[in-house]
Order: structure tokens, then C-alpha cells, then sequence
């Protein structure tokens, strides 16, 4: 921990600001999503505890304004505060887990299409390639509208469309490492692929992996809150910031705002967090720019 | 020249291909469509014959073969829900969304390159800084939200721009436009402002990004070796070479405003093919649905196409092979 | 008859203000480039040559500063004159030849649109005149075809053809004093030496002087009339070429000198200066060089040693000057 302290990074990590507040939101959504249901009173979805009467308050320096719902409550009388908190929880879990899938799946592909070659490395590059030729939101809501609502399917869609960045990263870092002559030595000594792919590729391949995959979950999010919003996304039992949005749309026009603004103004908050910090470990990670 | 256009051709024939395999194979698992033709208590030789109209009754392999034969005809079949051509229920409404997706990439340019230009001339400025705040948090918005806060604000709250619909339209050689009203520009602001803002904040990072780039090459330093003012090498020199990263993206922004007019419609209830699309989704309405998948998978398919050719006449360098 | 010189840099120093500190890269540097004359400038890498061409045409960008000195252009200051002034001077008075010819032309305007570009800038010259001289230019420094090549790009040029269109460029308005950065270092071995005798017919056809900037000392003591050798920012001797080479009197020269490989006598290895180059923001105390010195006392570490005047026309800053016929 000590050598980290007086590491480069983060040396420079302390004199920039886009690092620090960009890391600031994101562990202020870790600790929200985390803690959330300790934080508030009332869980919107037990509808036991909604009373139809609390419903469509607003927030509280408005007036009419009730303080124990502070962002104010919607038509069923839940929350909003409450609400952000848990579809936080479902918008960010499902961020980080399509992450996750997305790079373990592209990962292992792009090694192998870079490692093996041959008709492997065309099929797979072929198939990045025609999928990149068109936007990742028709790709996830063509298949959402085949495969129907659901937080699982959700991801399968997310990752179908997010594996792709990755394999071509790890392919290129893959294609440019086994020409180096000390993998080839290590080729020629013996050395099993599995151990060359783990000691040799994969440690280089790793920086750029964690830019993409840091900005990757900002683009996760906004793409579920999309489709949610659609209706292709999630169900209703399990509302991420996304469906919120949705559900008061209906109402804005009657001068309802607070049910899908605040919703909006979290995505905003984690996504630009993101961005923030990946823009920082973009520009620290990039050996080219030293 | 021309054997490279042969062989791209090919290419996007074989990518078309294999997006109808796909777009068939999905279709087949999206229930069964008998009951969008019949009533749910048909009778069972009522069933049947519908079966038989809608091919559902041969095997896949002759099923897909029908599909093919009758896209490459351009017969899409019939809507369920309108019982018309879905291609003729398609192609009405496009001019809609065209309209927004061109308004809606011309503001983006107009605003994201001029200040993407002077962001990367003038990357320490304080205005720069703002600049580059204000992208980020572009990219960071969801767009659909932002669409609902400038309905709320500029429809809801202060009344100075419609909240939904197209606008009155006059019709130019059979379509109809309603850019050629003030009621159409009227209607049209709060869709295309909401459609253009995602876009205009990757354009101006990557302009940004192209000039940063540019500034530090040696040809510049050259330039002004020569005695070229700092204007003339931030724009006749430096500006091409920028613009060429820009230029590789801009096909996968028109994709993309494509893809998000979906979105954008629904909101504001734009009579254009993305909306159609959502509706037809709800209703389960399979022709639209496979009509609009091919439609867009062609347009973008011609898009890159077109962003390689322009590629190779911006750059010299280029060799085609 | 005055014989002012063409350029006189005296006591310049430009520094670099970074987060690490400021870098001293040009740290009280004078010379004298007479008419007709060529001058090398020559140290190691980073030792600051390339810093006194880019401060002598204004061309330091921030955060880098002409902290000081006077740069006498025929008895005008650069270092106070105008951007306009100064643009006016670029490419026309004083021109300039970068060392990388792959990335100093624009690789998406044609070769002729670039050559035409100086003449614009700085004649009144018609399309079809300009035209013209860029035709005979391009003859003049070797390259056939001359009118065919101009609608060229620069890609379509191998790397020594592209220098000549450099240096055509270069000569174009008839320039007084041509700075010449390093012109040879990223080229082929086999063409560097017909660049440089292409730049020496050049200058002598029009009687400009240069300043001819490398780390090879083997190209300046065929080239310049007179060499100034820098260290870290400062001069440490100057002179005539061949009082310089045959007997230098700064350790640091007859270091550089030695280093050239001898192909008329066995060696058994090459020689080498040892250490390396100092930090430049954390120059130590009294001479810079002393530390790779052999013949350094204490009073190195002490004093700085200032220029006096050596044997021959031999200018040196050292404690223990050489002597002729002194050993290292």
C-alpha cells in the first residue's frame, strides 16, 4: 500500500480533479447502492407499506411539500428517494455484471482468435466486425423484442453487444505480443500455451482492458435505461432507474416532474462519474502519452 | 477503383445475407403469430388454413426460403395490426424520420466542429475546460430524459414549442416534408435538439481529440517555419488532417441518430419508422418488424460504404486495394 | 567596410517552465554567423541545439520562453520584434530545415502546393511565376520531372527525395541564413552525404550562410567554416573547424572527436565519452561537465568556467584547457 502511495498514479491522481470527483460519484452509487435499503425508511416495493394517500407529493422545498419524502412521492405513494436508491441497485447491478460477462467472453475470444489464427480468428473478427457496423441499442432492443422483459435477458442482450470491443482489443494486443521474440522463445522451449497466454499476453493486455471496461459500465447503464424505458428492459417488479423514467413520463405532461427527473439526474450522476475517472485512467494508462 | 466497389458490393450482399438468417431466425422464436391473423376461439380447420397462408405450416428450411425469395421481391408481407404492405407502411413514414435524423446531424456538426476546433487549439483555455465539461456530461445524459426535461420546460412549463406530433407538411415530388413549413420547423425543434446532443458531444471530443493530435506534428511547426500565420496553419493545415478521424466515425453517428430516433419519436409521438418500430414491438406485429431490421440494415450497410469511399478521397495516402 | 555579422546571437537563454521544474534548455548562448558562412552547432542529444535554431525564428511555444538575450538579425532584434515581424522574417530572411523529412510535409496537400505556399507568403509573384520558380527549384536540387512531381504527394517521395523538396523549400525566397536541424540524421546513410553536398552547392550558388545543427561532428568538419560546440545549455569552446578538430582544447570536444570511429587504425574498442548527459533541471555546481571530466579538480565543482580565448581562434570555457599535442 505504501509503494502505491508514492506511485505516479497516484501522485497524479491527487492533482487531477476529474479523478477525484469522477472516483467520488462512483463510490458515492457504490455506497448508495450498498447501503440503500438501510437508508430509507420505507421500501417502495412492499406494497403494504404505500399509502394512496402520500401519493404524488412534491418534494419537499416545494409546495405541498411532505418532509418525510424529501424528493417526493409518486402515483402509488412511493418514495422517490427510496425508488432512486433501489433502481440504482438493479441499473448498477446489471452495469457491472454485463460488464463482467462482456469481458470475460470477449477476453477469452480475442485470445484465442489472436493466438490460434487460422479460420478461428476470421469466423470470430467477422462476426465483431459485421455487428459493429450497426448501433449496439438496435442490436439489444432487436433482442429483447424476441427474447422478451427480464433482468436476465437484459444482460445476454448486454453482453452480446458488449463482448465485441473486447476481443478486438485483446486479438490486436494478443497478434502484437507472440511476435515478440521472447514468446517465441518461449514457444520453442515448451512452454504450454495456457502459461504463455496467462505470463505473457495477458498482463499487457490488462491496462487497456480496465479503461474499456470502466467507461463500458457507464454505457451499460444508459443502454438498459433505454430499452427499460421502451419497455424491453426490465419488469416492472424490478424498476431500475431507467423504468422510473418511464413511469413518469406519463404524468409530465400534467406538470409532474419530480418522478422522472430525479430518476434521470442519478443515471447522469453515475455515468459522468464514470467518465470522469475513465478519462483520468485513460490518460494515466496510456504508455504513449508518457 | 471499380474493383474495390465489386468487392465491397459482395461484402454488403453477404452482410445482408447473414442479417436475414439472423433476423428469421429470431422471428421464428417470437411465438406464434397464427393468432394475430385469427381470433383466439377459431376454430381448429380455421387455424390450420391460416396456418397454411402464413407458410407456418412447412419446415423451417422451406419457410426461410419463402422469406428470402419474397424480401428479394420486395414483398414483406402484411402488417397484422394495419392489414397493408409492411414495406408501404414503412416507407411513409421514413420521410418523418429522415427529416429528424438530418436536422438532427446538421446542428450536431455546426455546433461540435467549431468548438472542437478551437477546444484543440486551445486545449488549456478556460473556455476549452467548459467546453470539455459540458461533452462529458453530452455523453453522459440519457438521451430520452433530456428529451422529457425540454418538453417539460420549453412544452409544459413555458408553451413555446409543441410537446408532441409532426407539424403541418407540404408535399415535394410525392413526399411529404414538413420542413417546408414554419409549423413543421416549429414542431421539429425539441425533437431534433434531443436527438442531436449525444452526437454533437462525441463529434466535438473526437474533433478535439483530432486537432490535440494535429497540433503536435511536425508539418505544422513547418508551416509556420515558413512564415504562415497561426491561422492559416490551424485551418489549412491542420484542419484536414483532423477531420479525417471525424470523417470514420460519422457514418456510426448517422447509425447511431438512426438507431435513437426509436426513442426519440416515442417521446414526442414523431410519425416516423422508429415509432412505428416500438408500436410494432408491443403489438407483436412481425412483417413491420422484419421490414424495418432489413430497411436499416441496408441503409447502414451503405452508409459505411459511402464513409469508405469519401475516406479514400480525403486521403491520399490511401491505397486501395 | 563594416563586417557586421549576418546574425548575432548573444547571451540567449530560453528556459521551460514545467511542473518538474524549469528546464534551462538554452542557457547563455552566444555566436556570430557571418555572409556566405557555414557554422555547425554541435552537442549531444537534447543538449539544447535544436532549443537556439527554433529561439532564433521565434518558433518557441509554451512553456517555453526567451528568457533573455539578444538574437541580431544585420543589427534588428529578433527576440523583441513583433509576431508580424517575425513572419516576415520566416521562410524569407531566415528558413529553416527540419530533421524528419516524413513528417515535415503535410501529407494531404501536394508537394507543389507546399513550395507554392512560401512564395505566396512572401512575394508578389503570379500564379504562373511562382509556378515557374518552383519548377526550376525543384530542377535545381535534383529532382526530375520538376513540373509532373509538384501534383505530387509527399508519400509518393522516398525519404532523401523529400529532404531536397525540404530544402527546396527552404531556398525558395532566397533566404539570408538557412537553419539546417539536424537535415541528415533520418536519412540513409548512402544519402546523407548527397544531401549535404547538395546543401553546400546551394549556398554557394546564393551566398546565404547557415547553421548546420547535428549531434555528428563528422558532418560538420566537412561541412562549417567554424564550429561552436554547446553542453547542457552553455557553449563550451568554439572556433575555426580545423583548429577545432585538429587540437581542440575543451575535454568535452576532444571527447566528441575521439568518439569517431578511425577507420585507419586498430582499435580494440571504440571510445566513448563515460557518463551521461546531467539532469538538465538539476544541474550540479560549477562546470557541467565535470563530472565526466578526466582532467577535473576541485575547483570544477566550484566555479563556472567562463569563455577565454584558447590557442589558435579557439574560444573555451574550462579550468584545465588542452593544449596542442596534449594527451586526453
Amino acid at each position: 500500500m505504501a509503494g502505491f502511495r508514492q506511485s505516479e498514479f497516484f501522485h497524479n491522481y491527487t492533482r487531477s480533479s476529474s479523478a477525484i470527483i469522477g472516483s467520488g460519484l462512483m463510490a458515492l452509487f457504490a455506497f448508495a447502492v450498498l447501503a440503500g435499503p438501510f437508508l430509507v425508511a420505507q421500501n417502495p416495493y412492499d406494497i403494504a407499506s404505500l399509502n394512496l394517500m402520500d401519493s404524488y407529493k412534491p418534494p419537499i422545498w416545494l409546495e405541498g411539500g411532505d418532509p418525510r419524502f424529501w424528493l417526493g412521492t409518486d402515483g402509488q405513494g412511493r418514495d422517490v428517494w427510496a425508488s432512486v436508491l433501489y433502481g440504482a441497485r438493479i441499473s448498477v447491478f446489471i452495469g457491472l455484471v454485463a460488464m463482467i460477462a462482456s469481458c470475460i467472453i470477449g477476453t477469452v475470444l480475442g485470445l484465442l482468435a489472436g493466438f490460434y489464427g487460422g479460420w478461428l480468428d476470421a469466423v470470430i473478427m467477422r462476426i465483431a466486425d459485421v455487428q459493429l457496423s450497426f448501433p449496439s441499442i438496435l442490436i439489444a432492443l432487436f433482442l429483447m423484442s424476441a427474447v422478451g422483459t427480464g433482468v436476465d435477458k437484459v444482460l445476454i442482450a448486454l453482453t452480446a453487444v458488449g463482448w465485441v470491443v473486447y476481443a478486438r482489443t485483446v486479438r490486436g494486443s494478443t497478434l502484437s505480443e507472440i511476435e515478440k521474440e521472447y514468446v517465441q522463445a518461449a514457444r520453442v522451449a515448451g512452454l504450454p500455451n495456457h502459461k504463455i497466454i496467462r505470463k505473457h499476453v495477458l498482463p499487457n493486455v490488462l491496462t487497456p482492458l480496465i479503461v474499456i471496461a470502466t467507461i463500458q459500465v457507464g454505457t451499460f447503464v444508459l443502454i438498459e435505461a433505454s430499452l427499460s424505458f421502451l419497455g424491453v428492459g426490465v419488469p416492472i417488479t424490478q424498476p431500475s432507474l431507467g423504468l422510473l423514467i418511464k413511469n413518469g413520463f406519463d404524468v409530465l405532461f400534467s406538470g409532474l416532474w419530480w418522478t422522472s427527473v430525479f430518476p434521470g439526474l442519478a443515471i447522469m450522476m453515475l455515468v459522468f462519474g464514470i467518465n470522469l475517472f475513465g478519462d483520468f485512467l485513460r490518460d494515466e494508462l496510456n504508455p504513449r502519452l508518457k | 477503383m471499380a474493383g474495390y466497389i465489386l468487392k465491397r458490393l459482395i461484402q454488403m450482399v453477404l452482410v445482408l445475407w447473414v442479417v436475414s438468417v439472423i433476423v428469421f431466425l429470431m422471428m421464428s422464436f417470437t411465438g406464434d403469430p397464427v393468432f394475430m391473423v385469427v381470433p383466439i376461439d377459431a376454430s381448429d380447420a380455421e387455424i390450420a388454413q391460416a396456418r397454411r397462408l402464413l407458410g407456418l405450416d412447412q419446415s423451417p428450411l422451406m419457410q426461410y426460403w419463402i422469406f428470402i425469395s419474397s424480401l428479394v421481391q420486395g414483398d414483406f408481407g402484411q402488417s397484422y395490426v394495419f392489414r397493408q404492405p409492411a414495406m408501404q407502411l414503412i416507407l411513409q413514414r421514413m420521410p418523418a424520420t429522415v427529416e429528424m435524423v438530418l436536422v438532427a446531424m446538421v446542428l450536431a456538426v455546426i455546433i461540435a466542429i467549431p468548438l472542437g476546433v478551437y477546444a484543440g487549439a486551445n486545449p488549456n483555455s478556460r473556455l476549452s475546460r467548459i467546453i470539455m465539461s459540458f461533452s462529458l456530461i453530452g455523453i453522459s445524459l440519457p438521451g430520452f430524459w433530456v428529451g422529457m426535461l425540454l418538453i417539460y420546460l420549453f412544452a409544459v412549463h413555458w408553451g413555446i414549442f409543441p410537446s408532441s406530433g409532426r407539424g403541418d407538411t407540404r408535399e415535394l415530388f410525392g413526399i411529404r416534408i414538413s420542413l417546408l413549413t414554419w409549423d413543421g420547423w416549429h414542431h421539429i425543434v425539441l425533437p431534433a435538439v434531443t436527438l442531436s446532443l449525444g452526437t454533437m458531444a462525441i463529434l466535438l471530443r473526437m474533433t478535439r481529440a483530432g486537432m490535440m493530435e494535429v497540433s503536435r506534428q511536425d508539418y505544422m511547426k513547418f508551416a509556420r517555419a515558413k512564415g504562415a500565420t497561426r491561422g492559416d496553419v490551424l485551418y489549412k493545415h491542420g484542419l484536414k488532417n483532423a477531420l479525417i478521424p471525424v470523417v470514420t466515425i460519422f457514418g456510426l453517428q448517422l447509425g447511431d441518430l438512426i438507431a435513437f430516433a426509436t426513442i426519440t419519436e416515442t417521446i414526442f409521438s414523431w410519425p416516423g419508422m422508429g415509432k412505428l418500430l416500438i408500436d410494432s414491438i408491443y403489438r407483436a406485429d412481425r412483417p413491420v418488424i422484419v421490414v424495418y431490421l432489413m430497411l436499416v440494415a441496408l441503409i447502414f450497410v451503405f452508409i459505411n460504404f459511402i464513409v469508405d469511399i469519401v475516406y479514400t478521397l480525403i486521403d491520399p495516402r490511401i491505397n486501395l486495394k | 567596410m563594416t563586417d557586421t555579422p549576418l546574425l548575432e546571437v548573444q547571451d540567449l537563454r530560453t528556459y521551460f517552465h514545467t511542473f518538474a521544474g524549469t528546464v534551462k534548455a538554452v542557457n547563455g548562448v552566444s555566436f556570430a554567423v557571418r555572409k556566405g558562412e557555414v557554422m555547425g552547432l554541435v552537442g549531444e542529444s537534447g543538449g539544447g541545439k535544436s532549443v537556439v535554431g527554433f529561439s532564433i525564428l521565434g518558433l518557441i511555444d509554451s512553456p517555453g520562453k526567451i528568457e533573455g538575450g539578444q538574437i541580431l538579425l544585420e543589427a534588428e532584434d529578433l527576440a523583441q520584434a513583433t509576431e508580424d515581424r517575425l513572419r516576415a522574417v520566416r521562410g524569407r530572411e531566415i528558413s529553416m530545415v527540419f530533421q524528419d523529412p516524413m513528417t515535415s510535409l503535410n501529407p494531404l496537400h501536394t508537394v507543389g502546393r507546399q513550395m507554392d505556399e512560401v512564395l505566396r507568403l512572401h512575394s508578389d509573384l503570379d500564379a504562373g511565376a511562382r509556378h515557374a520558380a518552383c519548377v526550376a527549384m525543384l530542377e535545381s536540387v535534383g529532382i526530375s520531372r520538376a513540373a509532373e512531381r509538384l501534383r505530387a504527394y509527399p508519400h509518393q517521395f522516398s525519404g532523401g527525395m523529400r529532404q531536397r523538396v525540404v530544402i527546396a523549400i527552404a531556398m525558395l525566397a532566397r533566404p539570408k541564413l538557412i537553419i539546417a536541424d539536424e537535415p541528415t540524421t533520418a536519412l540513409d546513410v548512402t544519402i546523407q552525404s548527397q544531401i549535404l553536398k547538395l546543401m553546400r552547392a546551394q549556398i554557394a550558388g546564393t551566398g546565404a550562410a547557415m547553421i548546420l545543427i547535428t549531434h555528428d561532428l563528422a558532418v560538420v568538419a566537412e561541412m562549417a567554416d567554424h564550429i561552436t560546440v554547446l553542453y547542457c545549455g552553455n557553449v563550451v569552446e568554439r572556433g575555426r573547424t580545423r583548429d577545432l578538430i585538429e587540437a581542440p582544447s575543451h575535454p568535452y570536444t576532444r571527447g566528441l572527436i575521439d568518439s569517431i570511429p578511425d577507420t585507419t587504425r586498430r582499435l580494440d574498442r571504440l571510445s566513448q565519452i563515460p557518463g551521461s548527459v546531467p539532469d538538465i533541471r538539476n544541474l550540479p555546481q560549477g562546470c557541467n561537465f565535470r563530472d565526466r571530466c578526466p582532467r577535473a579538480q576541485a575547483i570544477c565543482a566550484e566555479t563556472e568556467p567562463e569563455l577565454t580565448q584558447q590557442h589558435a581562434s579557439l574560444m573555451a570555457a574550462c579550468h584545465f584547457p588542452l593544449r596542442p599535442g596534449d594527451s586526453a
